[in-house]
This record gives structure tokens, sequence and C-alpha cells, in this order.
């Protein structure tokens, strides 16, 4: 009976789908947000409703659409438009394979399913909960991704047929969400470091900082976010003994 | 209801590359052990893309070498704050909202 009881409460303990759509929640004025927006600009490049949901159903990708629509506006060429999306998009190579150990154990099908779903987002939410030592599992992901993905399609088509009464959402400061839950996400890194590394991990925003506001002013800014990324993240590794 | 082919083939092209770089490492981790140092730099990650993320939204992009979004950056501070104080997403980001609404309505 005691064992049933224990068995119980350490079911509850563990991670569910449930608690990944709960943990979801807190990012979705930003999914939301950026979504309308999104369809706001995408029905302003003359695509259809149809087009706007496609593309956020097989993309997926927040910036990448937003960069996707500008070509398309600008008349650029089927493999310029490709082979940019491939370089806005590649980060996801850095975040999958920092989230990707966590997974191992589990078919190749749900790691293509979770892979697939990654974004910014769901992987700064699961980043902090592996960064405070908590366990994470397959549902659990499931659950945060696919809330995210339903709302991000929901809220791309919803900007597309409404686009045209809506006015600029960054009026509203709702744009600015994104940042705020990246500063938040930030904070909660720090806060599950050592006191006694804290230091160091200062020092390397400082860096990532300069690194930005260096290289923006030779590349576009999606480059220089990859690029910064991986300088900083060597020299944490050759200073960090 | 229109569909153009030509954007659809854009947009098809655009999922496969996007779906390539997010997939893999999922494959390959599954194989193979990742050495130490790998998993050392993967550690730092997080922290220098959320950095890199935050500079991103107050860098504006235009003809002059480096311009920067002073509204954004004000909304920056006020938010950094309660994210230290409250450690809540959710509030961080309501907070954060409605420090760049009140920014942008009054300058």
């Amino acid at each position: 009976m005691n064992q049933l009881a224990n068995e119980i409460t350490f079911e509850k303990n563990l991670p569910s789908f449930s608690q990944g759509v709960k943990d979801c929640v807190p990012t979705l004025i930003g999914y939301i947000s950026i979504g309308i927006a999104m369809g706001i600009v995408g029905a302003a490049s003359n695509l259809s409703i149809l087009e706007v949901a496609l593309l956020s159903i097989l993309v997926y990708a927040g910036a990448a659409q937003f960069i996707i629509c500008a070509l398309l506006v600008s008349g650029s060429p089927f493999s310029v438009i490709v082979f940019t999306t491939f370089i806005v998009n590649l980060r996801h190579f850095l975040l999958s394979m920092t989230i990707a150990p966590s997974f191992k154990n589990y078919s190749l099908l749900k790691n293509f399913g979770i892979g697939t779903l990654l974004t910014d987002e769901s992987f700064g939410v699961a980043a902090n909960k592996i960064a405070k030592k908590e366990m994470i599992n397959a549902s659990w992901m499931n659950g945060l991704n696919l809330t995210a993905y339903f709302f991000w399609i929901l809220s791309c088509t919803l900007g597309a047929v409404f686009g045209k009464w809506i006015s600029n959402p960054e009026v509203l400061g709702l744009d600015f969400s994104l940042t705020a839950m990246f500063l938040a996400l930030l904070v909660l890194q720090l806060e599950s470091m050592k006191r006694s590394k804290l230091k160091f991990y200062l020092l390397l925003i400082t860096y990532v900082v300069l690194s930005m506001l260096v290289l923006c002013m030779f590349m576009p800014s999606y480059i220089a976010i990859l690029l910064s990324t991986i300088i900083v993240a060597t020299i944490g590794v050759v200073k960090d003994k | 209801m229109s569909l153009n082919v030509s954007i659809l083939l854009i947009i098809l092209g655009s999922a496969i590359v996007t779906f390539i770089p997010r997939v893999v490492p999922f494959i390959v981790i599954r194989k193979i052990g990742l050495p130490k140092v790998v998993i050392k730099w993967l550690s730092f990650i997080p922290i220098c893309i959320f950095t890199a993320l935050i500079v991103d939204s107050f860098i504006i992009e235009d003809e002059s070498l480096l311009s920067i979004d002073w509204r954004v950056l004000a909304a920056i501070i006020p938010t950094l704050i309660v994210a230290i104080w409250t450690k809540s997403l959710s509030v961080t980001v309501i907070v954060g909202v409605v420090c760049m609404a009140t920014i942008r309505f009054v300058f």
C-alpha cells in the first residue's frame, strides 16, 4: 500500500504532457503576438491565407518567415530565398545539439518529432529545466512543442485573415514579448549556475554583446547571432578549465 | 484561397532546409557519444544565444554602420530588473510588453 502510494507520487513528479502544455503558457504571449504580426506581414506581402498557413505549418520558424516574406516582395529567386532560410535557421542545429542528449534513449521517431518542432522558445524552457537539474522526457517536450506549434499556426493564420483591419502591432509593444522572454530565460539560466561561476558567465555575456555589436556592422544580424554564439562558446571552453 | 506554384516550391524548399539542421543532431547523437569538450562547449550555447537574440532586438539594420533602437534598449532595463526580481517568465513578459508600449507611447 505504502509502495503504491510512493509510486503514485513518483508518477505525479514525472513531467507529463499536460505539464509541458502548462510550461508553454508563459511563452504563448510571444508566439501569439509575433504570429499575428507574421500573418499581417504575409498578407501585406501578397501571400494568400493558405500560403501563410502553409508557411507556418511547414517552415515553422518566426524570423525566417518574416525574411521569406521580405525576399518575396523584393522578387528574390528561389535559390536566394531557400539559401537565406537555411542560414537563418542554422542556429537550430546548435539548439538541437544541446538538447538531443536528453532524449537519446527514445525511439528515432520520437526524436524526429521533438527535433522538427524545436524552437528558440521551447529550447529555452527545456534548457532551463535541464539547468535546474529537473527531469524532462518526451511527453513533456511534446506537450510544450505541440502547444507552441498549434498557437503559432493559429496566430499566423488569424493575422493573415484579419491583417487588413489590425494596425501595426508594434505600437502595443507586443513585439517586445520575445525579447522580454529571452531576458527572463537568460536570468533563469544564470540563476541555476554555481555562484563561483557567475562572474565568468557575466564576462561571456559581455563578449557576446560586444561581438554582436561589431559583427552587425559587417553582416546581417542572423549571421552575427550564429557567429557570436560559436565564438563566445569556444572562448568559454578555452578559458574555463 | 489561392496557391501559387512558385511560392509553394519556395515554402517546400525552405521547409526542407529548416528541417535538416533541426533533426540531424537528434539522429547523430544517438549513434555517437559526444566528447567531453563538445558537451562543455554546448553548455555555453544557451547563455550565448539568448544574449545574442536580445542584442539583435535593439540593433536596427539600415544603411548606417550601426544603429541602436534606444527605445528597445530603454525597455530592456526595467524588464531585466523584473526578471531578476521575480524570476518568472510570464511576469517578465507582461511587464516587458507594458514597458515597451509605455516608452513607445511617451517618446
